[in-house]
């Protein structure tokens, strides 16, 4: 049932969904196009995503140290995609990436420089030479946030809303025509009449038990496209960051805090028997750190599999090697902290296991950020196909910002041209926002729990088709447990609802994600299947994701673009 | 004998009286208050409102709340196994339970509505 409540009714040219990097930039440039925009966020506006959780590298070839061109990062992309990469797209994000980072740094984001002033650039696994920028080796994220903030608050064509949860894209007649949502604070249903919307709602990893983003990154950008009629692709592969914090527990820190560390001082990479292992599973590190990021996650977990794990199940990072002098000069603050959580680097090993980071797949897009509906455009994390089977790493924030940049002019001069100001709202919109249900007896948060164990024991790093089919059923048990409606009444932050509203979305994903999972049956990249280890030609193509009504349908389409050998 | 966490947690909307709600967490070292909430949520009562985005990365700055009498953020409060007093920010506008209003004025709705954007209309 629905109660008669009051609606806020909102009306602009452009909607952006999400203000990590790729939603601030997708509202500065349509706002610079002239566009009135409305920056949405159900949480705070710049604050909660996960670019101000990024710790260190933004990849861009520069070359300000080391002569680079972007065709050399864009071999370095395709090569790390693993041949599934949607060259178009990687290579708007090489080709584009020096001219947003240089913007940056004219809005003083303050890149790390060289003692000749030319800006920094780091090696990063995956990288033929150094081209990671960063700010400092903690805090990249957290001054990328802060500076395109700074800007939006400035461009006065853009409109900030917090606290506003987008439920479903408005479609009229096959045109996406605004969006449909509630406002945290208060519970009012919200309805947002737009000429163009975007999402940059980033990526799926709460769907895992540890994952290193925010508890908004639970795939909501992917759910509005699908059930706005847009397609996905690739969802199978999900990014694990191989050395993600395990044992012993770190309060107030990130739990990817590990790599800056690495990078800058070296750190091996032990197991049980205290031996290095990574170079056992075909790699040459060498010291160089430079495996990339699913080869190092199946490192870890084949030994742990073996029986030759740390005790938590990951392997060992020691540090023990390092005086700590240099420790303190190099990472000085960070060493208290540590310690406060008693962790002292030069008598122990900490524990790292591979974390849901990132994930490859999302929305389909061409290179003008348009989906497959008129009128709806995707960016950031929420888009798939640049980065195929792995993501190199430092490639996120660069792709945020270019794919931001390109979302934000396509949809301004969409809205410009469009003529859906008038349009109806489709029946029915509002049905769910506003519903007034009894209480279910279900705990929502615990079921929420109950995915991210399943995802992470049956679709994780490594996966079998009986744990992929273990993993559906699981699934289709906790959608009839979930109930049709949000429970209680529109309210203010009214938690219990917000869970529903989260689990319908994550279940929806989750079974996107494996469904396609159980379709590669090979391994590649961040997918791999136990029951078929090797790479398999057969699938150099992309798994599409469609809704028919409620029901999901897989899709194969070709592989586009550049091979390697016509660019390296 | 194995340890809990006692929290006693103000409960309720806006302009409510306040009552509270005592939660027994197991006590692990090294646990926040955030993860103690958490396991509240997911565990014991999913109608306890609170607020975080990250978690306990101490990044977002979102769960401040009054830990025992001290403004603290959840995220970085350590969970000790002992009777822990949690409430609402004091100097901020309440709306349920732990969360107050801490988004900035302007990116409110209702600013949003004052600078002409849109209007409310009565529910059908």
């Amino acid at each position: 049932m629905t109660v008669a409540m009051d609606v806020v009714q909102l009306e602009t040219d452009v909607l952006v969904i999400g203000s990590g990097a790729a939603g601030m930039m997708a509202a500065l440039e349509a706002g610079k196009e002239g566009a009135g925009v409305i920056l949405a966020d159900r949480s705070l506006i710049g604050r909660s995503g996960a670019t101000i959780m990024a710790q260190m590298t933004v990849a861009v070839a520069l070359g300000s140290q080391t002569p680079d061109s972007w065709e050399h990062h864009l071999a370095d992309t395709l090569a790390a995609g693993r041949e599934l990469c949607d060259a178009s797209l990687s290579q708007l994000v090489c080709e584009e990436g020096p001219r947003d980072i240089l913007q940056l740094d004219e809005w003083k984001v303050g890149w790390a420089r060289n003692d000749d002033g030319s800006i920094r650039q780091a090696l990063a696994p995956g990288h033929d030479r150094p081209r990671c920028v960063y700010v400092d080796f903690l805090s990249t994220g957290p001054a990328v946030a802060k500076t395109l903030r700074g800007r939006v608050l400035r461009q006065k064509e853009v409109a900030r809303i917090g606290d506003l949860y987008i439920t479903d894209v408005l479609v009229t007649d096959g045109v996406a025509t605004g969006a449909a949502g509630f406002s945290l604070a208060d519970g009012r249903p919200v309805m947002v009449k737009a000429k163009a919307v975007v999402i940059a709602t980033g990526g799926l990893t709460r769907l895992y038990q540890r994952n290193s983003a925010s508890a908004n990154m639970g795939g909501d950008g992917y759910a509005l496209a699908l059930r706005a009629g847009a397609e996905l692709t690739d969802m199978e592969f999900v990014q694990f960051f191989p050395i993600g914090h395990l044992a012993p527990r770190l309060v107030g820190m990130d739990p990817i805090m590990w790599d800056p560390f690495r990078y800058k001082l070296g750190g091996r990479l032990l197991n049980a028997e205290m031996r290095e292992f990574v170079n056992d599973y075909g790699n040459e590190e060498a010291g160089t750190y430079n495996v990339t990021r699913d080869r190092a996650t199946f490192a870890i977990l084949s030994e742990v599999k073996a029986g030759r794990g740390s005790p938590a199940g990951g392997a060992y990072l020691s540090f023990q090697h390092i005086p700590a002098e240099t420790l303190r000069a190099s990472f000085g603050p960070v060493i208290d902290r540590l310690a406060a959580n008693g962790i002292d680097l030069t008598r122990m090993p900490i524990e790292v296991a591979p974390i849901a980071h990132y994930h490859m797949g999302g929305v389909k897009v061409d290179a003008r950020m348009r989906t497959s509906v008129p009128g709806l455009f995707s960016c950031g994390e929420a888009n798939g196909g640049s980065n195929g089977a792995n993501r190199l790493s430092g490639n996120a924030i660069t792709e945020a910002f270019v794919f931001g940049r390109t979302a934000g002019r396509t949809a301004a001069l969409h809205a410009r041209a469009a003529g859906n100001a008038d349009a109806p709202v489709p029946a029915g919109a509002l049905d769910l926002v506003s519903a007034v249900a009894p209480e279910h007896g279900e705990n929502h948060a615990g079921l929420i729990a109950e995915l991210q164990q399943v995802m992470s024991v049956d679709v994780g790093p490594f996966r079998t088709e009986d744990g992929l089919n273990k993993a559906l059923a699981a699934i289709a048990v906790l959608k009839t447990r979930v109930g049709a409606l949000p429970p209680g009444a529109p309210g203010p932050y009214n938690m219990a609802r917000l869970d529903w509203f989260d689990l319908r979305t994550m279940l929806l994903v989750a079974e996107a994600v494996t469904r396609s999972a159980l379709a590669r049956k090979e391994s590649r990249g961040a997918h791999q299947r136990d029951d078929f280890p090797a790479m398999d030609p057969a699938f150099v193509l992309h798994h599409t994701v469609k809704l028919a009504g409620d029901d999901i349908v897989l899709g194969r389409a070709p592989v586009e673009g550049h091979t390697l050998c016509e660019v390296a | 004998m194995r340890e809990t966490a006692t929290l006693i947690v103000r409960r309720g909307n806006a302009g409510e009286d306040a009552p509270t709600s005592s939660y027994e967490v197991p006590y692990t070292p090294g646990q926040s208050v955030l993860d103690g909430l958490r396991f509240v949520r997911a565990h014991l009562d999913a109608t306890l409102s609170i607020r975080h985005s990250c978690i306990s990365a101490n990044t977002c700055k979102e769960c401040m709340i009054i830990v025992d009498g001290k403004v603290d953020y959840a995220c970085t409060a350590r969970l000790e196994p002992r009777e822990m007093v949690l409430e609402p920010l004091g100097n901020k506008a309440h709306l349920r339970d732990l969360v107050t209003e801490i988004t900035p004025p302007d990116e409110r709705m209702e600013h949003a509505l004052k600078s002409g954007l849109g209007k409310v209309v009565a529910g059908a």
